[in-house]
């Protein structure tokens, strides 16, 4: 059962993420990463990461998609056309892109996993303790660091979205 | 765990996405179809932490942190992009690649 849904999960990923950098309006490859991200979010739910897959709901899913449907919303007229590489270029990057996944996939193969059957589940109160620890092992100082990141980050967006210059420019 | 799926096919599902992104991200003229695909890149990268945790280290929670903290730069990326191309769009009127010749300012 778990099997058949993970196959499902995983031709839905592959089909929509194609669409997505193949397809020449914006906002459907938009909507078609929507879908890959959601996939991913069905992974971690069915390897039993419930709080990832929240997550990545949350962050991805809702903030992340909808920032970019803003910018597109923003930037394009909604029946504007992309304007594609040329078809030489395609198939390089194509040839190119399969060759790396034939090298992955040969390195992958031919190592040997060692896999530990296991069924734990890990709750979201031990992802907090661990997050918040200060012992050896602990991720207290990466997570203040990323606070600390995600407000630099805010006000930068904040400064930069304000556009000084054309201030100045309607001032003149 | 996935009852009845290896690893292997977890992993190969994880190289495809990826490498969809790098072809999405070669091929792209605009700079919003990069963001798209840098983001599928991520997440692609972010499954496979999750999974070799699982798999290969069950009893440790290194890997489910590091996503939360990939998740966490990659929501900062994006905001910040967004608010370039904005900026960028209200100063020179476009978006492709090949227009981008003010960011220096």
């Amino acid at each position: 059962m778990e099997r058949i849904l993970f196959y499902i999960l995983a031709l839905m990923m592959i089909s929509f993420a194609i669409a997505a950098v193949s397809s020449r309006k914006m906002l459907r490859s938009v909507i078609y990463l929507l879908f890959v991200l959601m996939g991913v979010a069905g992974i971690f739910f069915l390897i039993d990461y419930n709080f990832l897959a929240a997550i990545q709901l949350t962050v991805y899913a809702g903030g992340i998609i909808v920032l970019i449907i803003f910018s597109v919303l923003l930037v394009h007229h909604i029946e504007l056309k992309l304007e594609m590489a040329k078809p030489k270029r395609q198939i390089v990057t194509a040839i190119a892109c399969l060759l790396g996944i034939g090298v992955f996939l040969k390195t992958m193969y031919s190592y040997d996993f060692k896999v530990i059957e296991n069924h734990v589940t890990t709750t979201t109160s031990d992802i907090g303790a661990k997050l918040l620890s200060y012992d050896a092992g602990g991720f207290i100082l990466p997570f203040e660091v990323i606070s600390v990141l995600l407000l630099a980050a805010m006000i930068g967006a904040i400064i930069i979205a304000k556009g000084k210059k054309l201030n100045q420019q309607t001032d003149v | 765990m996935i009852e009845g799926v290896t690893i292997y096919d977890i992993l190969t599902l994880t190289t495809i996405l990826f490498f969809i992104g790098v072809y999405g991200f070669l091929t792209r003229k605009n700079l919003i179809s990069i963001l798209i695909s840098v983001e599928m890149i991520l997440n692609a990268s972010v499954v496979n932490f999750v999974i070799i945790n699982k798999y290969l280290y069950p009893d440790v929670l290194q890997g489910v942190l590091f996503s939360i903290f990939i998740i966490a730069v990659a929501a900062a990326e994006t905001a910040l992009a967004v608010a370039i191309i904005i900026n960028l769009y209200r100063q020179i009127s476009s978006v492709e690649v090949k227009d981008t010749e003010v960011m220096k300012y």
